[in-house]
């Protein structure tokens, strides 16, 4: 029989609702809220020693220090397995259930899951480490959900072999697992168009890339008063290519000086980027960062200032995980340094 | 490149040239090329004092 603990936040542990969303970790062993649902789902394959309950606002707020008072509590009872949430589609609780999972199986070595909504903004956070099950986007299925998260759970704990996201219903952790297939890609791809013209459903092994959507940022005031930063990801980089950015896949950006140049001179730059001919842009790099009319729109006062520094990185072959971090990166950069608009020419 | 700007979720768009030289024309004379590099900075910069509620390909 495993010995479980659960995480819940203050509402689903019965403490109270915003009121009390700054309650800091507290402990009991007694059964409450969803804790009814596990015990009923678990029967006799585990029995749930301890629950740990914190408000949202607590954890999101404390994220370092809450996880480790989480930590303290639930250690001492030695348990096997660890289910917190489900947080459906709470964000704060989401978090806080993704970051108490990975405790678990770091620090106490013991295998946890939680559930969420796919639009949990805690689900990007911690899928690559956790299983997370899919939930619905509110507690009306609490029951079923649990049942999921329990089956799954006691088999992890009892080491057996976890199949395909699709057929266990967690969220894929952006692993590839070798196996062997029945038929050769040529048939299964005939096969999927096949269904595709029959209008019948089917699952492609390659899933889409995901692209975020952003808010748009707000439009400049006066360009007088405005440094613009030019940007790019067609790949020029000084001679020598300083920061060894990648021809493709690119991990990388740099950030290059031209506070003293009135014109971007062939003679000092290359194009690292193995996707488009780069000759035009060799015989004169302002065609792709247009650095030689900024200049003379900022003489002519009609923006504030162009800023100092190019950034530069390769859109080839990219990983949107990576360039999702490297973006945020290069914005944060640009912020820091004072710019308030970028134009990003794109090869 | 504008279809991939917009698949990937940027939300002010300009096309602008060739994919090998966006910003330039090497079938032009020198100071014609500059002058068209100038006009679509000058778009793009019209562009960031634009407001947009979502995506947009401008021209």
């Amino acid at each position: 029989m495993f010995r479980v603990v659960l995480y819940l936040n203050q509402f689903f542990g019965g403490i109270g609702g915003e009121d009390k969303a700054d309650l800091p970790p507290l402990l009991t062993e007694e059964v409450v809220g969803p804790a009814k649902a596990y015990r009923a789902a678990l029967a006799d394959r585990g029995q749930i020693v301890a629950t740990v309950i914190c408000g949202d606002n607590y954890f999101a707020e404390n994220i370092e220090a809450a996880t480790s008072q989480v930590r303290e509590l639930l250690a001492p009872y030695r348990p096997d397995l660890l289910f917190a949430g489900p947080a459906f589609n709470a964000g704060r609780y989401g978090i806080a259930c993704g970051r108490v999972c990975r405790m678990a199986q770091t620090d106490l070595h013991i295998p946890a899951l939680t559930g969420m909504y796919r639009e949990n903004p805690g689900l990007d956070l911690a899928r690559r480490d956790v299983y997370i099950i899919e939930t619905g986007d509110t507690a009306r299925t609490m029951a079923e959900v649990v049942g999921r998260m329990t089956s799954l759970g006691s088999r992890l704990a009892s080491g057996e072999k976890i199949g395909a996201p699709a057929e266990e219903g967690y969220f894929p952790r952006g692993l590839l697992v070798n196996e062997n297939a029945e038929k050769t890609g040529a048939e299964r791809v005939t096969d999927m168009l096949l269904a595709k013209l029959r209008g019948e459903p089917f699952e492609s092994e390659v899933p889409r890339p995901a692209y975020d959507r952003v808010k748009p940022a707000p439009a400049l005031g006066d360009l007088r008063s405005a440094r613009i930063a030019l940007v790019t990801d067609g790949g020029l980089v000084p001679k020598g290519n300083p920061d060894k950015i990648e021809m493709a896949t690119a991990t990388r950006y740099g950030r290059y000086d031209i506070a003293a140049k009135d014109t971007l001179d062939p003679a000092d730059y290359e194009v690292t980027h193995g996707g488009y001919d780069s000759v035009l842009v060799r015989q004169d790099p302002n065609r792709l960062v247009p650095v030689d009319v900024m200049r003379e729109m900022e003489r002519e006062g009609v923006v504030g200032a162009l800023h100092d520094r190019i950034y530069s990185t390769t859109g080839l072959t990219c990983i949107v995980s990576v360039m999702r971090e490297l973006g945020k990166k290069m914005a944060e950069s640009l912020k820091q340094e004072g710019v308030s608009g970028v134009i990003l020419t794109s090869t | 490149m504008a279809v991939v700007a917009e698949m990937v979720g940027s939300n002010r768009i300009l096309p602008a040239q060739k994919i090998v030289s966006p910003l330039g024309n090497a079938a032009l004379e020198p100071d014609d090329e500059k002058a068209l590099r100038r006009s679509l900075v000058k778009k793009a910069l019209a562009i960031l004092q634009t407001e947009v509620e979502e995506q947009k390909v401008f021209s």
